[in-house]
């Protein structure tokens, strides 16, 4: 499927995650990394009740853009449980083990220059990359 | 208000803000992302603006706040501690990017999505869930016997 670059929605909707990034930090001293604050409340991790707020925040946030722009939401890319099954296995641990995902270390760890989170970024990057460029242009017909 | 209760709400509305920023970005669908990903193909660039834009407003409010000693509703600054590149860090961000690659969700917009409340979706994040929970017991393992090992 093929989407429209959106460069003010896209610029728009980066900053409101960099401020609501930033009040974590400097109200409450926290990195806002969605896999850390998540993975934290799955392992029962001191700060249960700000996690699981996030968590519930995001979840309002989430029903807000369901009641207001349902296309925002449109649901998975694929019909295939079993790949997003497998998918979903390799984000959660990968996240997990790796220390991050795309707001702790790309946003949060780039914006502190963090050799860990520029190094992190560019391998994610860089995986993701090559399995959608094999899975759509040498395997074909995936996502 | 105690300051747990304050943190939970500054939680609270930084989630919510979070998620509407993702919503508004197009983060929340995956084709877009997908196609940010793929070079190759209908390449759109969207992605690369959101996370330009939260670095943006991210980093200058860094590094005033870096300075100080305190945020302001608690008593320190929870910075990382890891500071070397290591083998849990290469080979997590692998796992994370092929499986990102497949399914062009990461874990943001894949909680965020949970709302649409289809079973595709569903069947992503309870693997997530999964995930997350076998590499706690992963690196538990690892850490007692290394710490045997000492």
């Amino acid at each position: 499927m093929i989407t429209e670059f959106t460069p003010i929605q896209s610029t728009l909707g980066g900053l409101m995650i960099g401020l609501a990034a930033a009040a974590m930090l400097g109200l409450n001293g926290r990195i806002a990394g969605i896999s850390g604050i998540l993975g934290g409340f799955l392992d029962g991790s001191e700060g249960r009740g700000w996690r699981g707020m996030f968590v519930l925040g995001m979840l309002l946030g989430g029903l807000g853009l369901v009641l207001v722009s349902p296309e925002s939401i449109p649901g998975a890319a694929t019909d295939s449980l079993p790949l997003l099954a497998v998918a979903g296995l390799l984000v959660g641990f990968g996240t997990r083990i790796g220390g991050g995902c795309t707001s702790g270390h790309g946003v949060c760890g780039i914006s502190r220059l963090s050799t860990r989170s520029l190094t992190a970024t560019a391998i994610f990057m860089g995986a993701a990359m090559a399995t959608v460029g094999l899975a759509r242009h040498v395997v074909g017909g995936v996502g | 208000m105690s300051p747990a209760t304050r943190q939970q709400l500054v939680a609270l509305i930084s989630g919510l803000v979070f998620a509407l920023g993702l919503g508004v970005a197009g983060m929340t669908n995956p084709h877009k992302v997908l196609n940010f990903l793929d070079l190759f193909g209908d390449w759109d660039p969207s992605l690369a603006l959101v996370m330009g834009g939260a670095i943006l407003v991210y980093a200058p409010i860094y590094r005033v706040l870096v300075r100080r000693d305190a945020p302001r509703f608690g008593d320190r600054f929870h910075w990382p501690t890891a500071k070397d590149v290591d083998a849990r860090l290469v080979l997590g961000a692998v796992a994370f990017g092929v499986g990102w690659g497949l399914a062009g969700f990461c874990p943001g917009p894949a909680l965020v999505a949970v709302t649409s409340g289809t079973l595709p979706v569903l069947t992503f994040f309870a693997a997530l869930v999964a995930g997350m929970i076998a590499a706690r017991l992963v690196m538990k393992t690892l850490d007692s016997r290394s710490a045997r090992a000492d």
